[in-house]
């Protein structure tokens, strides 16, 4: 946890920066920076979107309202064959909104519109002990950290205390699968579980 | 003869501590917090070797000045003997040691094995961490794992000793009894959000708190208040990190270089002004224990002393913590001297005996 190796004075070094240093610009540097950074250059829009996250749940809000309308539909084709075509779009949409990494079980809506999976530890539960004093990652120096943000963006929302719930462990077989989907599947389920036990209740109040 | 100490199980000293109602673990260290004494716990340096007495002789310079010590997970992301192996030696020896888990190294399969291996071991204490970035040890390459996060390595611990069940639902035979902690760092953004993480921690199972470094006291003081109004004291032994700086140079390297520690000027200010700036850290450090020990809330310290162990004593000595009291020291019991009485002739005499001579001292 404390680990300190009083070394000769210098700026903060982290491998990243150490490899970016070792060679000109124009040269050919196969690990260059560490594979996250490599991926994503800019964080302009996942930060515009921690900006705007009480706009986002609302819309979001109705967006799933509209997608459990759908659930008929989705039933009828089959929730196996829409997958593919829907995960498409989620896939994208997402990614380019919030760098999403498709865990398959998005929480964006507890984090405050910041993807917990962008963190380097990938992080469900908050910030770890190790954030710089400017705010900004400790593996990835020029990435703000996810979790500053996340507690920013949920500030600004409707139900912004979830970001107090303990989420469980990531389920690794859920990856690559449309979260949208999920979640609608489930809301049906539900609804249909309530609705059953309501008739039942009924039945049996009518019986007695 | 000396006589048996408190916290000490009459059968051995290796044994687990006799249950007691309300406590969670078998150990030392629960004991000593649900008494409401000042506890003093600190972290023994890894050696890089697999020599068990390297360990020993680490563990032995705390000896009565101390109620836990942390075995740490490859802190720092750097190579070091497992915290497993620790633990297996210290408890041997009748220590109470904090087993880290960092979740950097090992996915929930080895991860719960490990909590398993060690309860069977005699460890009590087990202090649930993210772990640092592979990137800022000495083997960047390396793959992270983070499979778990603090949160739900808490979680699945606690389910484990209090459902006796795996994650998965499996039921143990017998489950593991523990002391369960984890860490806080009330001195990173987003501040805010620091105490409530910590309601968090406990929400999943934590029963104990160690502090990263503290050297900002009304920082520190800030968010202890916090905490007070959310009503987490209660429900939770707050330790404080505290340690000596070796100078105001290693204090500034430390600032730049080791993310999530927070120094402020006044500290560096402070080492730069001094004579003997090692004395000074020493001082700086016993000073700051003064201070946190009177903040409502804080229930010990965690003395980190990297490579700096032997000043471990003389820092708990002079802030006169401990009140008096003496945690338990390994002590030399009346059967292992008087098996040591008379057999010394045969540990210590070279003498080389053949089987020719042992038949003829025989007849």
């Amino acid at each position: 946890m404390s680990e300190t190796i009083p070394a000769k004075d210098g700026p903060a070094v982290t491998q990243a920066t150490l490899v970016k240093k070792a060679a000109p610009k124009s040269d050919y540097k196969p690990a260059d920076v560490s594979p996250q950074r490599r991926v994503q250059r800019s964080f302009a829009i996942r930060l515009w979107s921690v900006r705007h996250s009480r706009l986002l749940e609302w819309f979001y809000a109705r967006f799933a309202d509209m997608f459990l309308l759908l659930h008929p539909l989705w039933k009828g084709i089959g929730y196996g064959r829409v997958e593919g075509p829907i995960k498409f779009v989620e896939k994208r949409v997402k990614g380019f909104m919030f760098d999403c990494r498709m865990c398959g079980q998005c929480i964006l809506s507890s984090t405050g519109m910041s993807c917990p999976m962008n963190c380097p530890k990938q992080l469900r539960n908050g910030p770890c002990g190790g954030v710089r004093a400017n705010g900004n990652c400790e593996v990835e120096p020029d990435m703000p950290c996810v979790w500053v943000k996340a507690w920013e963006g949920s500030q600004n929302m409707v139900h912004g205390d979830r970001i107090l719930t303990v989420q469980k462990p990531v389920d690794q077989s859920l990856r690559e699968t449309s979260a949208w989907l999920r979640v609608t599947a489930q809301a049906a389920a539900a609804r249909e579980a309530a609705a059953a036990a309501k008739n039942g209740a009924a039945n049996t109040g009518a019986s007695a | 003869m000396i006589g048996r100490q408190r916290d000490e199980n009459p059968d051995g000293i290796h044994l687990p501590l006799a249950p007691l109602p309300g406590h969670t673990s078998r150990g030392r260290l629960e004991r000593v917090l649900r008494r409401g004494e000042f506890a003093v716990t600190t972290e023994l340096n890894p050696p890089d070797s697999a020599d068990p007495e390297d360990v020993y002789n680490r563990a032995k310079i705390f000896d009565g000045w101390v109620d836990a010590i942390n075995a740490v997970d490859a802190s720092g992301a750097n190579c070091h003997m497992s915290s497993v192996g620790i633990c297996a030696l210290l408890t041997r020896m009748g220590y109470a040691p904090i087993m880290q888990i960092a979740c950097r190294d090992k996915n929930r399969i080895a991860i719960q094995g490990d909590v398993l291996g060690g309860a069977a071991m005699g460890v009590a204490n087990m202090l649930c961490l993210t772990g640092d970035g592979v990137q800022a040890g000495d083997q960047p390459g390396a793959k992270p794992v983070f499979d778990l996060d603090c949160m739900s390595l808490l979680e699945t611990c606690r389910i484990m000793r209090d459902n006796g069940k795996f994650l998965s639902g499996r039921k143990l035979t017998t489950p593991p009894q523990l002391f369960l902690g984890a860490a806080i760092n009330p001195f990173a953004p987003p501040i805010d959000f620091r105490p409530h993480r910590l309601g968090k921690k406990i929400a999943s199972g934590a029963q104990f708190v160690q502090s990263q470094y503290c050297f900002d006291v009304p920082m520190f003081r800030t968010y202890m208040q916090k905490v007070r109004d959310l009503g987490y004291t209660e429900k939770c032994f707050i330790l404080v990190g505290v340690g000596p700086l070796a100078s105001a140079k290693t204090a500034k390297w430390i600032r730049t270089n080791v993310p999530g520690i927070h120094i402020p000027d006044s500290v560096i200010k402070r080492l730069e002004g001094a004579q003997d700036q090692k004395k000074e850290g020493k001082q700086l450090c016993i000073d700051i224990i003064n201070e946190v020990k009177e903040i409502s809330g804080v229930s010990g310290v965690h003395v980190m002393a990297y490579r700096q162990e032997e000043y471990v004593a003389e820092i708990v000595d002079e802030s006169g913590v401990l009140k008096g009291r003496q945690p338990w020291k390994r002590e030399i019991r009346r059967d292992d001297q008087m098996v040591a009485d008379r057999l010394e002739s045969i540990l210590h005499d070279d003498i080389t005996e053949t089987q020719v001579d042992m038949v003829k001292t025989a007849h």
